[in-house]
């Protein structure tokens, strides 16, 4: 699915990724973990196409070269980053920003767009398995939303989107043991042999509800540590220090 | 490397103004210049009373006494004033049409082009139209179902010959005649516009509608209108404006005067895209309005809805003179300026009476080299006890080349009033762009949904029917000002 060879990414002259190298096949969940500053979000704007870093090193995603790609062109691909920090935009009611963003998703893949109604439909449905009540859909996108609310409008636009490979960063901070259940719940039912994860966290305890894979660890802008969901396991217990010098 | 600070990409072309074709037709002018004969012709042509014509001249002999008032942010070259034309017909037009068939097929393609039939088989639901070309009201639909209820809506010219005891009585008499120097020209030599009188008690029953085209070159459009909501109505009135894409400046230098008696309610919404000029800042509609609306009985109201997206310089503020007891104002303001656009605009609430209310929103949104001011007077007068205003100016900068300015003015006589006033200055960030369209938004979609919600207060004030026009012209005046 995404092929990721020795990619770095530096801001004005500061070197933040250092040489990354990750492969992730179809259908598979990849956890990173690392502590702050190492890359983690970084590597997730990176993925999707933000502006401002000058990058090198390859990214093949599913045969394409993503690095030619500007932001939108990789979403309406498939890639969808689920924000630590999702943004505000005040006046635009949520309901509006995720019919406008389904619908140009739905166009550039030569589908029909969804009129009002039938994108009610849908979007109530959704919102409904997140426990996500439909007065927030009429309220502006994130304005005054609390930490757990952004945090489930981030995954309900993961499963109106249908992406096939998701960053999802740090979505778990912040939420209390209920949501955790909820967000998590919603990210298994959209596992899929078709659909591939990347999850970057802090805590192992996410990764209780999400089975990965494989856990990566970044550290300086690098992986330098790849193992099994156990991996997870041996850093609560003794921290990142054992892979840092 | 592109990111959002570095803004200012070219505007596509000039070209992208949708409404920038001239309409080829045979046209009278009049001789070139400012002169008493060239208002003599223009009253004949109109086939104006002697009334109107005396009304007219008196104002050209004030006018000779009165300076170009140069106080505003957007300076402009100096006008010629005798190097304009003052007068442009259809020469088809002569004799006026008897019905709405008789219009020459040309101009009716022109509105057709701008999706505005004439035709009352092919009409917009429930929405009566006038339709000024240059200098003279071509078409007004609708007539026959509202003069069954006594409401008249008809070009003001027409005003002049049926109606002149209501026209002597109220024109000039919220604008007055030598208020400053371009409301002075226009009563000097204003062409047409359109007139409306709601009867007392009547809510008119369909919006009214006028679309103003300029199409002659080197032709000033001074256009008039008058509504007067009697006692207990209600209208609701729209205004829409194209001009063609011409190098040269054009003057449009209108009047309006609302005026509502006791009761009675007139909304009044503006979509302005008159031509802005190129990406260079060639060209483009000098656009000096002078709107005044009077509250004049008590417990009436008077609201303002401007989308003021075209024009090389627009220059206006639309206000209400708060006469009555109980009486609001209401001023709801989306001007938009791109390229080299410049906008100097706001309003005017003069507090007379008891307990009278003003609301004033303004969004100002400039991108490219653009400039837009705010400029607002609240004015509380001694007798206007427990009069109330709120007063929100908020501001978004797309790009880091244009500016914004909030200038509010307030004059309190009155111990006993309430003012509130808020102002905020945003950018569009970076982050908010990214944000949209990691989710498949392109740029353009992006920029265009940002500052919908920013000005949303404002575009939920018009009318259902050009809300969605209007949302729409809101992301195209701002296209390719993000690159
Ligand atoms: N736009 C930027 N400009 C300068 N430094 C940045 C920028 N973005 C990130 N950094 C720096 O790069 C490092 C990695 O940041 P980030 O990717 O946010 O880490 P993480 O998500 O792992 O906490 C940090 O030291 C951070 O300060
Ligand atoms: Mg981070």
């Amino acid at each position: 699915m995404i092929d990721i060879k020795n990619l770095r990414a530096s801001v004005d002259d500061k070197e933040i990724l250092k040489g990354l190298n990750l492969k992730i096949g179809k259908g598979e969940v990849h956890a990173i973990m690392g502590p702050n500053g190492s890359g983690k979000s970084t590597l997730s704007y990176v993925l999707s196409g933000k502006e401002g870093y000058n990058v090198s090193g390859e990214i093949q995603f599913n045969k394409k070269n993503l690095l030619e790609l500007n932001a939108e062109e990789r979403a309406r691909e498939g890639i969808f980053l689920a924000f630590q920090y999702p943004i505000e935009i005040p006046g635009v009611f949520t309901n509006n920003f995720l019919r406008t963003s389904l619908n140009s998703v739905r166009k550039a893949n030569g589908k029909v767009e969804l009129n009002a109604i039938d994108f009610l439909k849908i979007i109530k449905e959704k919102a409904k398995e997140l426990n996500i009540g439909e007065e927030m859909l009429l309220r502006p996108l994130n304005v005054g939303f609390s930490g757990g609310e952004k945090k489930r409008n981030e995954i309900l636009q993961m499963s109106l989107l249908e992406p096939s490979f998701v960053v999802m960063d740090e979505t778990d901070s912040g939420l209390d043991i209920d949501a955790l259940k909820i967000v998590s719940n919603g990210v298994n039912s959209l596992r899929d042999p078709e659909r591939s994860f990347l999850i970057i966290t802090h805590y192992q305890r996410l990764l209780n509800y999400i089975k990965p894979d494989f856990v990566h660890v970044l550290s300086e802008g690098k992986i330098v540590k790849t193992g099994d969901w156990k991996l997870a396991l041996d850093l609560e217990d003794q921290g990142y220090g054992q892979f840092i010098n | 490397m592109s990111n959002g600070q570095e803004f200012i990409k070219n505007y596509k072309q000039g070209s992208d103004y949708a409404h920038g074709f001239v309409t080829d037709i045979e046209t009278i002018d009049v001789p070139k210049g400012l002169s008493k004969e060239v208002v003599h012709f223009i009253s004949k042509q109109k086939k104006e009373p002697q009334w109107m014509l005396n009304w007219r001249l008196k104002a050209f002999d004030r006018l000779q006494s009165m300076k170009e008032p140069d106080w505003q942010k957007p300076k402009y070259p100096k006008i010629n004033y005798q190097d304009l034309y003052y007068y442009s017909a259809p020469k088809s037009l002569t004799d006026q049409p008897k019905s709405l068939d008789d219009i020459d097929p040309e101009i009716r393609k022109t509105y057709e082009k701008l999706g505005i039939p004439l035709l009352e088989q092919k009409k917009l639901a429930g929405i009566a139209v006038d339709a000024v070309f240059d200098s003279v009201s071509v078409a007004t639909t609708f007539k026959d179902k509202l003069n069954e209820i006594g409401v008249i809506f008809c070009s003001i010219s027409e005003a002049t010959r049926e109606h002149p005891e209501l026209v002597q009585k109220y024109l000039g008499s919220v604008i007055p005649m030598s208020d400053h120097f371009f409301a002075t020209l226009n009563s000097a030599v204003f062409t047409d516009g359109s007139f409306v009188y709601i009867p007392p008690g009547v809510r008119c029953p369909m919006e009214l509608s006028t679309y103003f085209r300029i199409n002659a070159s080197n032709t000033g459009q001074f256009e008039r209108t008058l509504i007067i909501a009697d006692k207990g109505s209600y209208v609701s009135y729209l205004e829409g404006c194209t001009a063609p894409m011409r190098d040269e400046n054009q003057l449009h230098a209108a009047n309006v005067e609302l005026v509502a008696l006791d009761d009675a309610e007139i909304k009044y919404s503006t979509v302005q895209n008159w031509y802005p000029g190129d990406k260079e800042g060639n060209g483009g509609i000098y656009n000096f309005v002078t709107k005044r609306g009077a509250c004049r009985g008590k417990n009436s109201k008077i609201s303002w809805t401007q989308v003021e997206t075209g024009s090389a310089i627009t220059w206006k503020y639309p206000s209400c003179i708060l006469q009555g007891d109980n009486s609001q104002g209401e001023f709801y303001s989306v001007a938009i300026t791109n390229n080299y656009q410049k906008a100097d605009t706001g309003t005017k609430m003069i507090h007379l009476g008891k307990n009278t209310r003003s609301k004033i929103i303004s969004k100002g949104i400039s991108a490219g080299h653009a400039d837009n001011t705010y400029r607002g007077l609240v004015s509380i007068h001694p007798k206007a006890t427990g009069a109330k205003n709120y007063t929100q100016c908020d501001s978004l900068l797309v790009g880091n080349k244009c500016g914004a300015h909030t200038i509010p003015y307030i004059e309190n006589k009155n111990s006993t009033s309430e003012i509130e006033h808020e102002a905020t200055t945003s950018k569009i960030s970076d982050d908010q762009l990214f944000y949209c369209r990691q989710r498949g938004l392109n740029q353009e979609e992006s920029v265009s949904l940002i500052v919908n919600g920013f000005c949303k207060e404002v575009l939920q004030q018009l009318p259902m029917e050009f809300a969605v026009e209007a949302q729409k012209l809101v992301g195209i005046s701002l296209e390719g000002s993000v690159g």
